[in-house]
C-alpha cells in the first residue's frame, strides 16, 4: 500500500512542477510592465528601474522561474501588485470561505445524488427514475451562473426567504451551496444509477436473491458495497469541478473566497495574485486526484494489483 | 460540468466502419432515438433562425431606444426589451451566432490536436507516449475554467483567443481516449498484417487506425460542443470572454443581471437558450453514442 502511494506521488509531483512551469511562462510573457501598472504614471523612470531590480524582473525567464519555484516551495507566492500584501496570506485568508462553500456543495450533491441514483436504479424506467434523471440532466446542462441568478431571483428577490448575496452566516451559504451542489448531484446520481445497474447483473446478486434475501437487503448489503466504489472516487475528483464552479458562485454571491480572488486578479491585472491563486487551486485538484486514486485502491483490491504492474 | 469523456467512451472499439451496413444500422438506430431527433430538430431550427434572423425579426439588435427600456414581454417584444430598449429575443438570436461558432470551432481544434497526439502516443508508445500523456495529465489537473481564464488574461479577451483557450482545455481528454483506442487497435491482426505487408507506419496510422477512431471522434465532438458553449458563456459572464457590443449568451446574462428585479426576462431568457441548446447537443451526443457503439448502453 505504502509503495503504491509513493509511486502515485512520484507521478503527481512532476505534474505539479510541470504546471507551475506552464503557468509561469503563460503569465510572464504577457505584454505590459507590472511595475508600470503598479505605479501608474506617478513614478519617475528611476523609481521604476529600482523596483524592477527589486522584483528581479530583468533576470532571464528561467532564473525567475526557478526563484518562483523555490519561493513557492517555501510557501511564498510573491506580493500582490495591487493590494500590496503577500499572495500566500491573501489566499489563506480566503480559503476557509471556499472550503466551506465547496464542502457544503459536496454535501448537497451526495445527500441528493446518491439516494436519487439508488432509487432510479431500483425503480428503473419508472416515473421516479425519469424524474430524477431529468432533474440531474437539468443540473448538468444548466450554466452555474444562470441557475445562481434564477435561485437569487426566486428565493431572494421574490420570496425573500434568503439573502441575495454576502457572507455573514449560514443563511448566506444555502443558495450558493445548492447551486454549486446541483450540478455535481446530477453527475453523482447518474453514476450511482449506472454503477448499481451494472452490479445488479452479477451472479452474486442472483445468489443473494436465490438465498431468499429481501430485495432491500440484497441492495443495501450486497450491491451497494461494490456499486459505490466509483461514486466514492468521483467525489474526490469533484474537487476540480467544484473549484471551477466556485469561481462563478463566489463572484455572483459575493463570497470572499479563492475563486473571487482569481476573478479580481484578472480584472485588476494583478499577475502574482492570479498566478498564486490558480496554482493553489491546481494543487488542490492534484491532491484530490491523488486521494481518489488511493481511495480507489483501498476500496477495490483488484486495482491495487493492477497498478502494481502498470506504474 | 458533464461526465468526464473517458468514462463515456473507454472500452469502445468500433471495428466495422467501412461496412455500409454499420453506417446504415447506426443511422437507423439514431433515427429511432426520439430524444436525439428532437435535439437535432432544435439545433437545425436554431441554426436556421440565427442565419435568417435579420429577415425574421423586425428589430435591430443594436438600436438604442431609451424610451423603451426594460419593457415586459408583449406582442411586439416577445421577451421584452433590455436596458437600452433593444429586443431581447433578437439579441439572443444574434448571440446564438457566437455561441454556436464557439461551440463548434474549439471542439474541432481540440479534436484535431487530441486525435493526432493520441494516435502518435498510442502507436509509438515509449518516450512519445510518456511526454504526451504527462502533458495531458497537467492539462487535466488544471481546473478548466481557471486555465481558460489564464489564457484569456495572457492573450487578451477576443473571439480567436476563446477558441485557443477552449482548445487548450479540451484536447487532453480527447488524446487520452484516442490513445486508449489506438492501443487496443494495435493488438489487432489487421494491423499486424499491414505491418507484415510492409505498409509504412504513417500509412498504418492514417489508413488503418484513424478510420477506426472516427466513430468515437464523432461522439466526442457532439459531446464537446455543449461543453464549449458552457465554458464560453461562463468566460463571457465573468467578463473575460466575448466583449460588448458583441453579444454572446453568457454576456447577455451578465448584462441582464443588473436588472434582475425590474426585468428578469433579460437575464433569464438567454440562460434558457443556453440550457436548451446544451440539452439538445447532449441528446444528439447520447444518440450518436448509442447508435455508433451500442455496447455503451447501460
Amino acid at each position: 500500500m505504502l509503495i503504491f502511494v509513493i509511486r502515485r506521488l512520484a507521478v503527481s509531483i512532476p505534474v505539479l512542477i510541470g504546471i507551475t512551469a506552464i503557468l509561469f511562462v503563460m503569465l510572464n510573457v504577457v505584454p505590459g510592465d507590472p511595475v508600470a501598472l503598479m505605479m501608474k504614471e506617478h513614478a519617475s523612470a528611476d523609481v521604476i528601474e529600482r523596483l524592477r531590480a527589486q522584483m528581479h524582473l530583468d533576470d532571464p525567464l528561467i532564473t525567475r522561474y526557478l526563484r518562483f519555484l523555490w519561493d513557492a516551495l517555501h510557501g511564498d507566492l510573491g506580493m500582490s501588485i495591487k493590494l500590496n500584501r503577500s499572495v500566500t496570506s491573501l489566499i489563506l485568508t480566503a480559503f476557509p470561505a471556499t472550503l466551506l462553500l465547496a464542502g457544503c456543495a459536496a454535501a448537497v450533491s451526495w445527500i441528493v445524488g446518491i439516494p436519487a441514483g439508488i432509487l432510479s436504479a431500483v425503480r428503473r424506467d419508472s416515473l421516479l427514475d425519469n424524474f430524477f434523471m431529468g432533474f440531474s440532466l437539468l443540473g448538468v446542462s444548466m450554466p452555474i451562473f444562470w441557475s445562481a441568478l434564477l435561485m437569487q431571483y426566486i428565493f431572494a428577490l421574490k420570496l425573500k426567504w434568503l439573502p441575495v448575496s454576502g457572507f455573514y452566516g449560514w443563511k448566506y451559504l444555502i443558495l450558493p451551496a445548492v447551486v454549486l451542489g446541483w450540478s455535481s448531484a446530477g453527475v453523482i446520481a447518474r453514476l450511482t444509477r449506472s454503477s448499481l445497474l451494472e452490479v445488479m447483473r452479477h451472479d452474486y446478486i442472483r445468489t443473494a436473491r436465490a438465498k431468499g434475501l429481501r430485495e432491500v437487503r440484497v441492495i443495501s448489503r450486497h450491491a451497494l458495497k461494490n456499486a459505490l466504489i466509483p461514486v466514492v472516487t468521483i467525489m474526490a475528483i469533484q474537487v476540480a469541478t467544484l473549484l471551477s464552479g466556485a469561481v462563478i458562485t463566489e463572484a455572483i454571491f459575493g463570497i470572499p473566497g479563492v475563486g473571487r480572488i482569481s476573478v479580481n486578479a484578472i480584472q485588476s491585472r494583478d499577475m502574482p495574485l492570479l498566478q498564486g491563486s490558480v496554482l493553489f487551486a491546481t494543487a488542490l485538484v492534484i491532491l484530490g486526484n491523488l486521494i481518489a486514486d488511493i481511495l480507489y485502491s483501498v476500496l477495490d483490491p483488484r486495482i491495487r494489483s493492477e497498478m502494481k504492474r502498470d506504474v | 460540468m458533464s461526465m468526464p469523456v473517458e468514462s463515456v467512451i473507454v472500452g469502445s472499439t468500433p471495428e466495422t466502419i467501412e461496412e455500409a451496413s454499420f453506417l446504415g444500422d447506426s443511422l437507423r438506430a439514431f433515427r429511432r432515438n426520439r430524444m436525439a431527433m428532437a435535439g437535432l430538430a432544435f439545433v437545425v431550427l436554431l441554426v436556421l433562425s440565427t442565419i435568417f434572423v435579420p429577415w425574421i425579426s423586425p428589430h435591430d439588435p443594436y438600436r438604442v431606444a431609451l424610451d423603451e427600456q426594460l419593457l415586459p414581454a408583449s406582442a411586439t417584444y416577445w421577451l421584452g426589451t433590455d436596458n437600452f430598449g433593444r429586443d431581447v429575443l433578437t439579441r439572443i438570436l444574434y448571440g446564438a451566432r457566437i455561441s454556436l461558432v464557439v461551440g463548434i470551432v474549439p471542439s474541432l481544434l481540440s479534436l484535431m490536436i487530441g486525435t493526432v497526439l493520441g494516435i502518435l502516443s498510442g502507436y509509438f508508445g515509449g518516450r512519445t507516449d510518456f511526454t504526451v500523456m504527462r502533458l495531458a495529465d497537467m492539462m487535466i489537473a488544471f481546473p478548466s475554467l481557471l486555465l481558460a481564464m489564464v489564457v484569456m488574461y495572457t492573450l487578451g479577451a477576443n473571439l480567436l483567443n476563446i477558441f485557443l483557450a477552449l482548445a487548450l482545455v479540451g484536447w487532453a481528454g480527447v488524446a487520452r481516449v484516442v490513445r486508449a483506442q489506438t492501443l487496443a487497435l494495435k493488438q489487432k491482426e489487421f494491423i499486424e498484417a499491414a505491418h507484415a505487408g510492409g505498409t509504412s507506419r504513417p500509412t498504418i496510422m492514417l489508413r488503418h487506425i484513424f478510420p477506426n477512431v472516427v466513430p468515437t471522434l464523432i461522439v466526442l465532438f457532439s459531446l464537446s460542443i455543449p461543453e464549449a458553449i458552457m465554458w464560453e458563456s461562463s468566460l463571457s459572464f465573468l467578463g473575460v470572454g466575448v466583449q460588448p457590443p458583441e453579444a454572446s449568451w453568457g454576456l447577455l446574462v451578465a448584462k441582464g443581471k443588473e436588472y434582475l428585479f425590474q426585468a428578469p426576462l433579460v437575464a433569464i431568457s438567454p440562460g434558457i437558450a443556453i440550457l436548451l441548446t446544451v440539452l439538445a447537443f447532449n441528446f444528439i451526443g447520447d444518440g450518436l453514442r448509442d447508435a455508433l457503439d451500442p455496447s455503451m448502453k447501460d
